[in-house]
């Protein structure tokens, strides 16, 4: 054959031999050079990549803590609930089950094809915090597209008796109002996150390091007596409700230790539900709206004049004929007398006897006063929005204006810090610092007058409420109360409206060892009845004897019942 | 020499199994760790919602409507009550 017999040496060109050699180096070569690039230059990013495939962050909730009341009743508690949202593209659902999903979510079928057809949008909720076996069932429907997420709701159990009070969360677990703001940064709960490794199936088999350990909301245990809160509210609400007024606020204080043990305002709102809620529901009164307080304010001028020695209690001052001219102004009493001792200033409410002595007072010293029992300053219980009320400085006060200022007129106060003012006749002359946290440890306090005018103020207010006084409506079987009426006009449009009144009655109990501070106002009460011993007086004798009674305190008074006033008494009933 | 490569081997074959079982293990009872945790987590929601739910039942307004028209109670007339001081109170 002639290939067999072609000749064995064959010369093949050297070169040929020599380009595959140097192809084999130069592959070798780029390997090398791209091993090398891969494993030494880009070896973070490529095991970030690979880590990023089987290793997932996983967020670790933390909840909210829980407000509690004195006794550790649940006033506010964190619950887990589930939102629902879809991507509206990737939903893919028959009409049967689109009519099942409204039904579960409570949504109408229009509403519905409404969000699913917001295709331009990648996150579209259907509906927030739903109960977690409503989700379960959504869940069933097993609808691709649609997702759930974890979130908190708070639940109130105390409904619209702490409302107020406590406050609310906005549907991101942020206090927005009350307590619930004024000690977000305690009850918070700081989320953590950890890296873990998931298998195929999704379960972690591996914690490969904790990023941020999740740190629960501390629990919070306010000074608040759900059962004596709970009382002060029923008995503002129906006193509300049988004037016609238009609010009304309460405040009750332990006088030992400066706990609120209740804090209430009408009108309320269900803090459950939030919906259709109108700005006067919202109001904390108690703590946020300034008021003119009228005779109320009369022991602070009397217990000023004490101090000073100007007066003594049995000092006889010249109240007829019930009218005092200053300058261009006419004060009056609502009931004119003639002669009166001081003490009988305070039971009749004389508003000519209070002018008389404030006049012979120097202003500062009756500025002094004032500002001493925290009127002009935020009673700093960390609450949002405490007002701080209005004292104007003493150097433009003018004699008209120190007049009216001695019966409350002309100054403006917080009910809180009305009633905490009140604690230097309870507490011996001591203003007490107050808190809305349970701290059960009786207190210091500042001492802002002595002990003797404390205990003369004392004896004065108790006259008020007896029989011949003012608010003898404040009295309770039991115990002796002593405590001061006030009706004064309100303010509108920069003068004082005719007709519209705001009553109030601050007092504490029992007189021989108080244990106890009550301040109840009343807006605008409609009808023939407005006057403090009429409208707030009653709520206060009803709070007190149920509060006296629940905190256990012996009795300082025979249990005799009392002789009601008659309705010739009624009228003694003034400012 | 090759004895001793032998022995090598094994020994090394042996820390090989032992390195596997024990990731296994471990992994094992990080998903019961896992597990546990959850059910704490559960357990606490549970806690919070029977919290809310005493409180809901044991509301003031709620116990004294039942007490009053229910059990036909009443508060007591304060002349019936006597309070009695512990003896540390008394002497104050």
């Amino acid at each position: 054959m002639s290939l067999a017999a072609a000749p064995a040496l064959v010369r093949l060109p050297v070169w040929r031999a020599r380009f595959v050699l140097a192809a084999f180096v130069f592959a070798f070569i780029v390997l090398a050079g791209r091993s090398v690039y891969l494993q030494a230059m880009r070896t973070g990013f490529l095991q970030e990549q690979g880590e990023a495939r089987y290793s997932r962050v996983m967020e670790v909730p933390a909840t909210r803590g829980r407000i509690l009341d004195r006794n550790g009743e649940a006033l506010a508690v964190s619950t887990p609930v589930k939102s629902i949202w879809v991507i509206p593209e990737d939903v893919k659902a028959s009409r049967a089950q689109k009519k099942r999903l409204a039904g579960l979510l409570g949504l109408d079928a229009r509403e519905l094809k409404k969000k699913l057809a917001e295709t331009s949008r990648d996150f579209v909720y259907l509906k927030r915090q739903i109960a977690p076996d409503t989700a379960d069932k959504v869940e069933a429907l097993g609808i691709p597209g649609v997702y759930q997420q974890r979130e908190y709701r708070r639940y109130y159990p105390g409904g619209e008796v702490t409302a107020h009070l406590i406050g609310f969360t906005g549907v991101d677990d942020a206090g927005q109002e009350g307590v619930e703001l004024a000690f977000q940064s305690s009850l918070a709960g700081q989320p953590g996150s950890r890296r873990v490794i998931k298998d195929r199936l999704g379960r972690i088999v591996e914690d490969v390091e904790s990023i941020r350990a999740a740190q629960d909301g501390r629990d919070l245990t306010l000074s608040i007596d759900s059962k004596i809160q709970s009382l002060a509210y029923s008995a503002l609400k129906s006193a509300v409700a049988a004037h016609g007024a238009k609010a009304g606020a309460i405040v009750a204080i332990d006088v030992r230790t400066g706990e609120i043990l209740a804090l209430a305002n009408v009108p309320s709102y269900n803090p459950n539900n939030r919906a259709h809620l109108s700005g006067a529901q919202l109001r904390n009164r108690a703590i946020t709206d300034s008021f003119e307080p009228g005779s109320t304010l009369k022991p602070f001028t009397i217990a000023a004049a004490l101090e000073q020695h100007r007066i003594a209690p049995t000092t006889r001052i010249q109240t007829a004929p019930g009218r005092l001219t200053i300058g261009r102004y006419t004060i009056h009493d609502a009931h004119p007398e003639s002669v009166l001792s001081v003490a009988q200033v305070i039971q009749v409410s004389s508003n000519v006897g209070a002018a008389k002595i404030a006049l012979e007072l120097p202003r500062e010293q009756m500025w002094n006063m004032f500002e001493r029992v925290g009127f002009g300053a935020p009673p700093q219980l960390r609450f949002p929005g405490e007002a701080s009320g209005k004292v104007r400085p003493w150097q433009t006060w003018r004699p008209i204006e120190q007049a009216t200022m001695a019966y409350g007129h002309g100054i403006s106060v917080s009910l809180l810090q009305l009633a905490h003012a009140y604690t230097i006749f309870a507490r011996d002359g001591m203003l007490v610092p107050l808190t809305l946290v349970r701290t059960g440890t009786p207190v210091q306090g500042v001492r802002v007058i002595s002990a003797r005018t404390a205990r003369e103020i004392r004896d004065m207010l108790e006259l008020a409420v007896q029989p011949g006084g003012t608010g003898p409506r404040a009295r309770i079987v039991g115990w002796r109360v002593a405590g001061k009426t006030g009706t004064a006009h309100k303010q509108e449009d920069g003068g004082y409206a005719p007709d519209k009144y705001i009553a109030s009655f601050v007092g504490f109990a029992p007189a021989s060892a108080p244990r106890l501070v009550i301040a109840v106002m009343i807006d605008q009460p409609a009808g023939s009845e407005y006057y403090g011993g009429l409208v707030a007086a009653p709520v206060f004798a009803q709070v007190m004897q149920g509060a006296l009674r629940l905190l256990n305190v012996p009795h300082d008074a025979p249990l005799e019942p009392l002789e009601q006033p008659g309705g010739s008494d009624d009228a003694r009933e003034g400012t | 020499m090759a004895k001793l490569n032998l022995l090598l081997l094994l020994v090394l074959v042996v820390c090989a199994l032992g390195l596997v079982t024990s990731q296994y293990k471990a992994r094992r009872l990080f998903s019961d760790l896992d597990r546990e945790q959850q059910r704490e987590r559960q357990l606490d929601v549970v806690y919070g919602q029977l919290q809310l739910e005493a409180s809901t039942w044991g509301l003031h307004a709620r116990v004294s409507k039942i007490a009053v028209e229910k059990l036909g109670m009443h508060v007591p007339d304060p002349r019936r009550v006597i309070v009695v001081m512990r003896p540390a109170e008394a002497k104050q």
